[in-house]
């Protein structure tokens, strides 16, 4: 099993250095220590355990180095940068396994631009040696791009004339949308293994600068300082220790899963589902921004965010079977509301609004779960403000309608509040509820209007918010019936259904790296021409030329 | 043979028709400036008005390809010749296998024969850097001659490796060019690519050690190319071959002459002990035991050259029939290795062990292992000098795990026998297996330059015969004024 938690002191591939404003994120993969046998991590290419330290580094720099505001990204190797993903493993790896280590890196990479977009914390590659494929794609997350000028370190995507694949962790949409690269140029780059270096790399817009030898150590540091000044961190603030998840594994005759302090996860293999329930907070909200960073990693909010995002991490990964994902949740409703007004109360403190970010991040990853996501709203339940995202990030929610006779909890209601108007953005750039309206002003009108009112089933139906309502008479059948009808679909279809109404409105880069580049990779993932005995990812490294069938689709 | 003869006429010698491509001449004509610029700036300090006994190719046949006579260096005919072109010559392993050899560049192939290209040609000029300040204190002009020689033959490499360039790669060819006149080994801005390159030559020793070891691989990786399926490439390569023997000749009769010279000195002292190292030093000579580190560090430095053991880049170059193995011809297999195996020193569970791998991607370990044996031949010959002179030593190559940077080895520390040790026994025993400070100044201290015809210095036996079957007296290098 795949545990994404980690921490610095147990890292194998990466070093933290942290000299005041300014990080140093190093990458140094250790050859021998792959997550999975069979492949050795040469020239700082990475897996998914690289991966997840990675994103476990960004995560500390956020919250434990708030005095952090320019990173610099480099590579503990002499001559390499980051050769990017390792092709041996990609070639050994499941489709699904491909499909999701390239979900997750591309969501960390993403996260790399919100911390730079929204955190203040700037990024700076400085690229020594060669820098190719995933390296490069890593390197077009950061804001400034130094390429040491020493007639050998380069940019390059190779994956298209090496490997037949596309550079699928975003590279070919932030060469186009990000850098503003020509589509001809870019053209050219990608299809050129060896890639660009020197002023032909800055006049195309490959990198920002290309810095001799003897210069370039000075020159990165005095770029990152300059890059530190765009940040508004805080100079004086403490950070907080982001301690390792209390989780518990528990099995009976139906369920496996794990018990966190405030979710719990539920697999039912035989039913096919998984469900996770968040309990809501135990305790009023703290009054002040010093008392909510003396609770630290413990403060209900960031709490639960970590916890519901290891137990998304952990289905994806690890319970590939599992085709619907079902939330709940259980708590004091107006408790909820009054975490998310403090939040906005303090949204200008730098925890807090780390704290607002990293909801986003997860709830982000929510939407791109390609499992069927429901919701159920039932008596006893808590979805308000930043956890009624959820509901709005499912395929369905059902709601239940009235108090159940059998239950000791009160109705079920759901509540709205200013975290729903725009806090908490999808990828195409608009919240959930503005993307669930798009054909329907007028119910986000009475959404907005609703606000910090519980609503009843019946009034989120009339508003829209929920599919459908179902009293106690009905509901048990009714969700059963649901998810069984769910679970007998085809997993490929669900999945691209679900891709494809999920995200209407406006298009991104985001959008489009998670749509069209993903959608294109995992076709090209699929065709013989890549993955085939004879095609290209196979026969790397054999040194045998791979064979293409030349039909275009 | 239409290209055996080589023109005189045009500013540049050549044999491959250079004064009908007017395309080619006018690139190559751009680059010579340039070219004679670097020379000047960074070829032997001094000694550029001196006239020089050299060999320059006259053509390209095996018999009586150069001719010999006095010129000053910068005149040099440094010309672009290719062996002969082998009628119907087929590709002789890879996926083309029996194909027709290719007069063009295949467009799939373009890049990785660039690569090739260039990293040959980056460490030709880059030797001519790092020995520049040795004519200084040659110690004949029978050696000061050798090392021009060899000098001006690094050049003309340079230049062959051009001419592919300007030729078959257009205006990436003529960039690459350009950028081989810029890199300087050593350089923090612009090092040579290949990290030995950058490293000093700091007396004679190490430049004949660098020439029997380091060229060595240079021989290797030629022999290699010469079996490549692009025609120019090959043919460029065998020409170059003939000349490097020569290179090989200097490296191995040098240190041969050093332990001969050793040898002689302990005998006339009556020491019989090789470790009485003081007394051994206070004959003017170099121990046995510091020609052993010498020979221990520069034979180390040079396997890395073969990069890693398994190697997707080789394998692809063969597949793609650009670069074939040593005596390809020879080889008595399928010559396409798919299913074949090869046996590969690797550290496995912290053990140095023989591990059967897809021959395709070892194919650096292999030519490594002939490298390994064409090298323990001239190691062989140096120990007979030993044992003729009747001292009891014998020279022997270190375990291939010893002081490696690169490859299956390079984390790891080793004896030169191959056992595994700590890195802090390693650093504690480094100055008995490899040269220390001290080693290198008594080298120093004896580098005195000898300028008098037919005259050695101390440390070195002269030449049994003379170059060209020139008399033992005869003035190699005639000095002028301002270098004497």
């Amino acid at each position: 099993m795949i545990d994404f938690q980690t921490h610095p002191s147990q890292y194998k591939h990466w070093r933290l250095e942290f000299n005041t404003e300014i990080a140093n994120l190093i990458m140094d993969v250790s050859p021998e220590n792959g997550i999975f046998d069979g492949y050795e991590l040469k020239l700082n290419s990475y897996d998914l355990g690289v991966d997840i330290e990675l994103y476990d580094a960004l995560q500390r720099i956020r919250f434990e180095h708030p005095e952090v505001r320019a990173v610099i990204l480099k590579s503990g190797k002499e001559n390499v940068f980051c050769a990017g993903a390792n092709i041996r493993m990609l070639a050994g790896a499941t489709h699904s396994h491909k499909v999701g280590f390239c979900k997750f890196t591309n969501e960390t990479r993403n996260s790399i631009e919100q911390a730079s977009n929204d955190s203040g914390i700037k990024f700076l590659a400085a690229i020594t040696g060669a820098c190719a494929g995933g390296g490069y794609e890593l390197a077009l997350a950061c804001d400034h791009l130094v390429l040491i000028d020493d007639g050998s370190s380069s940019v390059s995507l190779p994956e298209v004339p090496l490997l037949a694949v596309l550079p699928g962790t975003g590279g070919l949409t932030r060469l186009t949308d990000k850098r503003k690269v020509r589509r001809d140029r870019a053209d050219i780059f990608c299809s050129t293994e060896e890639g660009l270096r020197g002023e032909k790399a800055v006049e195309w817009r490959l990198i920002d600068e290309t810095i001799p030898r003897s210069k370039f150590e000075d020159h990165v540091q005095a770029a990152a300082k300059e890059l530190a000044t765009q940040s508004d961190r805080p100079t004086e603030s403490q950070g907080i220790a982001l301690s390792k998840l209390s989780k518990t594994a528990f099995k009976d005759n139906e369920a496996i899963g794990f018990n966190y302090s405030t979710v719990t996860l539920r697999v039912e293999p035989k039913v096919g589902t998984a469900t996770i329930q968040i309990i809501g907070p135990d305790t009023p909200p703290p009054d002040t921004a010093e008392e909510i960073a003396a609770q630290g990693d413990q403060f209900w909010p960031l709490r639960a965010a970590r916890e519901l995002d290891d137990v998304l991490l952990h289905l994806r990964t690890n319970e590939e079977t599992i085709g619907v994902i079902v939330f709940e949740s259980q708590g004091d409703l107006a408790q909820v509301a009054a975490y998310d007004d403090l939040m906005e109360t303090f949204a200008e403190n730098w925890l807090v609004r780390e704290i607002v970010l990293n909801w986003s991040r997860v709830l982000k990853r929510i939407d791109l779960t390609s499992r069927s996501l429901v919701a159920l709203i039932s008596p006893g339940s808590c979805f308000c403000g930043t956890l009624a995202e959820i509901v709005f990030a499912c395929d369905r929610s059902y709601m239940a309608e009235g108090e159940f006779e059998e239950l000791a909890f009160p109705e079920a209601t759901l509540q709205l509040t200013n975290s729903n108007f725009g806090r908490h953005t999808m990828s195409n750039g608009i919240s959930r509820l503005e993307t669930r309206f798009l054909g329907e002003p007028d119910s986000l009108t009475k959404a907005r209007e609703s606000i910090n009112t519980p609503l009843d089933a019946e009034s989120s139906e009339s508003i829209g918010l929920v599919s459908a309502i179902f009293d106690d008479i009905d509901w048990e059948e009714e969700i059963r019936l649901f998810v069984e009808g769910r679970v007998s679909f085809s997993a490929d279809v669900m999945t691209a259904m679900e891709a494809n109404l999920r995200f209407a409105g406006p298009e991104t880069m985001e959008t489009r790296i998670f749509g069209r580049l993903t959608a294109w990779q995992n076709w090209v993932f699929q065709r013989p021409n890549a993955v085939g005995e004879a095609g290209a990812l196979q026969r790397y490294g054999s040194g045998q030329k791979p064979q293409f069938d030349n039909g275009r689709v | 043979m239409e290209n055996s003869q080589v023109n005189y006429d045009t500013l540049i010698p050549n044999n491959v028709g250079l004064s009908e491509d007017r395309r080619v001449l006018k690139a190559l004509e751009k680059w010579h400036p340039g070219y004679i610029d670097w020379w000047k700036n960074m070829g032997p300090n001094g000694f550029q008005e001196s006239q020089v006994y050299l060999r320059t190719a006259v053509g390209v046949e095996k018999n009586g390809w150069a001719q010999f006579g006095y010129v000053k260096m910068p005149e040099y005919r440094w010309g672009v010749l290719l062996a002969p072109q082998v009628e119907n010559r087929t590709i002789s392993f890879g996926n083309h296998k029996g194909e027709a050899a290719w007069q063009e560049v295949p467009g799939e192939y373009r890049a990785i024969l660039r690569r090739l290209i260039v990293i040959q040609g980056d460490t030709e000029p880059a030797s001519v850097e790092q020995q520049r300040y040795l004519g200084q204190t040659a110690p004949s002009l029978y050696d000061m001659r050798n090392l021009f020689q060899v000098n001006v033959e690094e050049g003309r490499h340079l230049w062959a490796m051009v001419y592919l360039l300007q030729k078959y790669f257009a205006a990436d060819g003529r960039e690459e060019a350009n950028m081989l006149l810029q890199r300087r080994s050593g350089d923090i801005d612009k090092p040579r690519m290949l990290g030995t390159f950058n490293e000093e030559t700091p007396d004679w020793l190490s430049f004949f050690m660098f020439t029997f070891f380091t060229d060595r691989d240079g021989k290797m990786q030629l022999e290699s190319l010469a079996q490549s399926g692009f025609d120019p490439l090959s043919r460029t390569t065998r020409f170059m071959l003939m000349e490097e023997a020569h290179h090989m000749f200097v490296g191995e009769t040098g240190v041969g002459r050093v332990i001969q010279r050793t040898c002689e000195a302990m005998n006339e002292a009556g020491i019989t002990d090789p470790y009485d190292i003081d007394r051994i030093r206070a004959l003017g000579v170099i121990d046995l035991p510091t020609l052993q580190k010498k020979a221990n560090l520069h034979y180390s430095l040079s396997l890395d050259l073969f990069g890693s053991e398994i190697s997707t880049n080789a394998a692809n170059a063969y597949s793609a029939g650009i670069k074939g193995r040593y005596n390809e011809e020879k080889i008595d297999d399928d010559h396409l290795l798919h299913n074949d195996s090869y046996p590969v020193l690797k550290m496995v569970d912290g053990k140095i062990v023989t591990v059967q791998e897809n021959a395709l991607t070892a194919l650096n370990m292999r030519l490594r292992d002939d490298y390994i044996a064409d090298a323990s031949k001239g190691v062989g010959r140096w120990n007979k000098i030993i044992q003729k002179a009747g001292v009891e030593f014998e020279l022997v190559l270190p375990h291939t795990a010893f002081h490696r940077e690169i490859g299956e080895f390079g984390n790891t520390f080793c004896s030169p026998e191959g056992e595994l040790i700590s890195e802090d026994t390693f650093q504690e025993r480094r100055n008995d297996w490899l040269p220390s400070s001290d080693d290198g100044a008594f080298i120093q201290s004896l580098m005195h330059p000898v300028t008098a015809p037919g005259e050695y210095a101390g440390w070195i036996a002269p030449p049994r015969i003379g170059i060209d079957q020139q008399p033992g007296d005869f003035e190699y290098v005639q000095l002028d004024e301002a270098s004497a």
